[in-house]
């Protein structure tokens, strides 16, 4: 008797974000290609995993329905779910699954919401901010769309390292705090850099008449960074937690507003 | 007339920075910043100071209003304060497990 069924091929890679590496597997090879363009120098060794991700990758649907993205905990499983993808994460277990489209967008946004669901519960955040390294120490950019966030990503010289154009990844560590590179990009449309260094300072960015760097008051600093971060669960206890993580990092790090031209001489306030 | 009483609701996350208290709601994220009348509001709901005690001891204390005036503006302050979920509202005292919860570190 010949066999029914045959054993599909299961395929994986490691995405290592911010020092976490999540695995992901699928059964589809075109996939699995579109993964590797996508996370580009953020894969991992094939070994450790923090995460584990089984996706199923599904016919398109169109239209794609527009239901927002909701993040919800019950009984210790996440559910992640948006018009494009749904999720389920199991911390416990260290274990979940995604069923969406073969493209890069859908699990970008699954591994920036579980980012945030890791980084809360860890002191961390992802921000609304560009971040780049110089002199050894890493520096936050932030601001709404259209505050200059990929600007000053282009004005950067040659001896800085770009972490990010868009979404900055910090991690809090002892007494102070790291930013990493991340392959969430903006307008510029190129990966950070995947290396880390100690922060040094948020810049909240204007742009204006002349560089100049200002000091802010406490409040103002915790309200804008409040502002910036970025954060999907409908959960009260990891809210409250990124809540006072933001005042904890404002007590820590110096904040202050960066107005600037659009040329390259406001890097020379910078480092 | 019944009294009012206000209690602060422990979900929520607050914190006092450079004299201004900031609430956020964990049920939708947003963010409050509270002026001084409403913290101090804030600070003395604790379920079972009557709000027009409040009023007498702490707001016309702080600020010079008339009394009738303040507890007037104290009980819409509250009401607001109470529709986005910031503190709870009654006609009865109302019971706190832990008096000073929501406000920490």
């Amino acid at each position: 008797m010949p066999e029914l069924a045959a054993e599909v091929e299961r395929l994986s890679l490691v995405i290592a974000i911010g020092g976490m590496p999540v695995r992901v597997n699928t059964t589809d090879p075109a996939f699995l290609d579109i993964l590797q363009d996508r996370y580009a120098g953020f894969l991992g060794a094939s070994g450790r995993a923090e995460i584990e991700f089984d996706v199923e990758v599904t016919p398109p649907v169109y239209p794609v329905p527009d239901i927002g993205v909701h993040v919800t905990q019950r009984l210790g499983r996440w559910s992640l779910q948006a018009g494009d993808f749904l999720a389920e994460w199991e911390p416990a277990s260290r274990t979940g699954r995604i069923r969406q489209t073969a493209n890069p967008y859908s699990i970008d946004a699954v591994l920036r919401i579980v980012h945030t669901l890791v980084l809360a519960q860890q002191g961390g955040f992802l921000a609304h901010s560009a971040s780049a390294i110089r002199n050894g120490k890493a520096f936050l950019f932030a601001g709404v769309s259209g505050a200059g966030k990929t600007t000053i990503s282009r004005l950067a010289p040659p001896d800085v390292t770009l972490l990010t154009d868009e979404i900055s990844y910090v991690r809090k560590q002892d007494s102070g705090y790291i930013a990493y590179g991340t392959p969430f990009t903006g307008e510029l449309a190129k990966l950070g850099e995947n290396v880390s260094a100690p922060l040094a300072a948020l810049y909240l960015l204007a742009q204006g008449s002349e560089n100049r760097i200002d000091p802010i008051p406490p409040g103002e600093a915790a309200r804008s960074l409040l502002a910036n971060l970025l954060f999907f669960a409908e959960d009260e206890e990891l809210v409250q937690s990124m809540f006072h993580s933001a005042f904890e990092f404002v007590s820590r790090v110096p904040v202050s507003r960066l107005t600037f031209v659009p040329d390259s001489r406001v890097w020379e306030l910078i480092g | 007339m019944s009294r009012l009483y206000v209690a602060r609701n422990p979900r929520v996350a607050a914190r006092s920075l450079d004299g201004e208290m900031m609430i956020m709601s964990g049920r939708d994220s947003t963010l409050f910043t509270l002026n001084k009348t409403a913290t101090i509001l804030w600070q003395s709901a604790d379920g079972t100071t009557p709000l027009d005690e409040i009023v007498e001891h702490r707001i016309c204390q702080e600020f010079e209003v008339e009394p009738a005036e303040a507890l007037h503006d104290a009980e819409t302050l509250a009401r607001e304060l109470a529709s986005h979920e910031i503190i709870q509202i009654s006609e009865e005292p109302i019971p706190q497990p832990n008096p000073a919860a929501g406000e920490s570190r």
